[in-house]
């Protein structure tokens, strides 16, 4: 285990450190709230000669993503930071970013998209970009957010993957709560995340390379969906086995998906992002009433780790997933849908029910938590009905 | 070395380079990129002066010169932009500059 320092920060300083110890190239960003203190504190870096980052402030997230990719086709090592609407004005430059296979790294900090405006937490910014090819990791923490910084460098930077990865926090929850984490030196960072040498790179005048090209009239595009299909697939080897290290080193946990009392539970809650603390928190409380509650927290979204879902609620009776996202006119949020689908093939057709929750940062209290486990209380014992989705918490 | 796309069609998943980079350059010479021309530059060689506008401004370098004498266009990469009939100085001694553009398809000696 490597020496490590207690702090308490925020959880955008401590992204904003965990960028400079791993030493990009450039980093182009646009600021956003709540993700604006994350490209404040990296610019304060870079003032101070902390870093040697070309800092390229550019007058929106459209041209923020579009240098990223431009960056990166260089053979940069490429960060960047944003939420909510800017990661919708950067739509089209994440298929980009995802199909040239650039492995740029950046920090989602969830907040609810427009309209009516608002600007609090949920995950419908993440999630409306869950098809553009990106790898997606979720922080419970201020803590995780910094690991799992520097871990999607490592993934994203890997031979078999070279695809972009987005590290996501829950807006002001997670980005703007002091937090105790344990940060590393810089060298260990350093080490850990290596050098990047880009397998082809514009500006190595060698080896010329062209990048972004037409893929021709009827030419090969279908192909080169396929690769960026196993690319992403074998991403999920090369995430456990990066997380595997980390683990090592800093001496804390990490899976794609992370069980709390799941060896004997009767009621889960699927969760991702910062309400698993709270989820937890309700499920200690349950368990110390004879209750057998667990949580299963997802930490890696893309690639949704749907055979490690299945295996982990193996003999459960009932299930409630709480989404933190609508996919309008979906039988459930995108989460529920994920879970379901896992669950298909299992031997045993197990109860799950969606629970749509603190949608533009509305509260998501005790009681709400305690509510999903007596629901499913009632849906194990046959006196409830599966009921499909509802609304958690709304007047 | 020379990439070796000869059997392309051929190819599978495995084969292409990801993200369709390609990893050399130069390749385009190989290729036909001139099939969506609408209009070709026709130079009238009497009228040239064989100033060299035209080679320079050519985005292309579809302005084929032999013997510090422009000879042709090369029109596998012409895109029929027009830039080097713009370029193209009026020769006072004809009242006209050499180039002129003209649409595709049309019988103009020695433009077919
Ligand atoms: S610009 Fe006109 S005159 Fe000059 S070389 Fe070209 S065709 Fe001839
Ligand atoms: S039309 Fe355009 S591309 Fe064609 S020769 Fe003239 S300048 Fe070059």
């Amino acid at each position: 285990m490597a020496n490590q320092k207690t702090i308490a920060e925020t959880g955008n300083v401590l992204v904003a450190q965990a960028m400079r110890q791993c030493k990009p190239d450039v980093m182009a960003a646009y600021p956003i709230t709540p993700q604006t203190t994350i490209v404040e504190e990296f610019a304060k870096y870079v003032a101070q000669g902390r870093c040697h980052t070309e800092y390229v402030t550019v007058e929106s997230e459209h041209s923020a993503m579009s240098a990223c990719v431009g960056a990166s086709a260089a053979g940069a090592r490429v960060m960047t930071a944003t939420c909510s609407q800017g990661l919708a004005l950067m739509w089209e430059e994440l298929y980009i970013a995802a199909g040239m296979r650039l492995p740029i790294v950046m920090a989602n900090a969830n907040r609810a998209l427009s309209a009516p405006i608002n600007i609090h937490c949920d995950h419908s910014d993440a999630m409306g970009a869950r098809d553009a090819g990106w790898i997606m990791l979720f922080a419970e923490t201020a803590q995780e957010a910094y690991d799992n910084t520097i871990m999607s460098v490592r993934i994203a930077e890997h031979s078999d993957v070279l695809l972009p990865v987005m590290t996501c926090l829950d807006g002001f929850i997670t980005t703007h709560s002091v937090d105790r984490a344990d940060i590393f030196d810089d060298d260990t960072v350093a080490e850990f995340v290596g050098e990047y040498v880009p397998a082809y790179a514009l500006l190595d005048t060698d080896n010329p390379s062209s990048h972004g090209n037409f893929s021709g009239l009827g030419g090969p595009y279908f192909e080169f969906k396929k690769q960026q299909r196993l690319a992403i697939d074998a991403s999920m080897a090369v995430i456990k086995s990066v997380g595997a290290e980390f683990s090592e080193l800093s001496g804390r946990p990490f899976d794609v998906v992370e069980g709390w009392g799941m060896e004997d539970a009767e009621v889960v809650i699927v969760v991702i992002g910062s309400s698993a603390g709270n989820v937890r928190h309700v499920a200690r409380g349950l368990r110390a009433q004879g209750i057998k509650a667990g949580v299963l927290k997802i930490r890696v979204f893309r690639p949704f780790p749907a055979a490690e879902v299945a295996a982990a609620l193996v003999g459960v009776k009932a299930i409630a997933v709480m989404d933190r996202s609508e996919s309008f006119g979906a039988e459930g949020g995108p989460l529920y849908l994920e879970v379901r689908s896992a669950l298909y093939d299992s031997s045993e057709r197990l109860p799950v029910v969606d629970y749509i929750y603190g949608l533009g940062g509305s509260d998501v209290r005790l009681e709400l938590i305690e509510r999903v486990y007596s629901d499913l209380a009632d849906i194990a014992s046959g006196s409830m009905a599966p009921f499909g989705m509802t609304y958690l918490g709304t007047r | 070395m020379k990439w070796d796309i000869s059997n392309m069609s051929e190819w599978t998943v495995e084969d292409f380079p990801h993200a369709a980079i390609i990893p050399e350059s130069g390749n385009s010479d190989d290729y036909n990129v001139g099939g969506w021309r609408s209009e070709r530059p026709y130079r009238d060689d009497e009228v040239c002066t064989h100033c060299m506008l035209c080679w320079i401004f050519c985005p292309d370098t579809a302005v084929v010169v032999k013997d510090e004498k422009v000879v042709d266009f090369d029109l596998a990469h012409c895109k029929g932009c027009g830039i080097c009939a713009n370029e193209c100085p009026t020769n006072p001694k004809f009242g006209k500059s050499a180039i002129e553009m003209v649409p595709e398809g049309c019988e103009l000696p020695g433009v077919k």
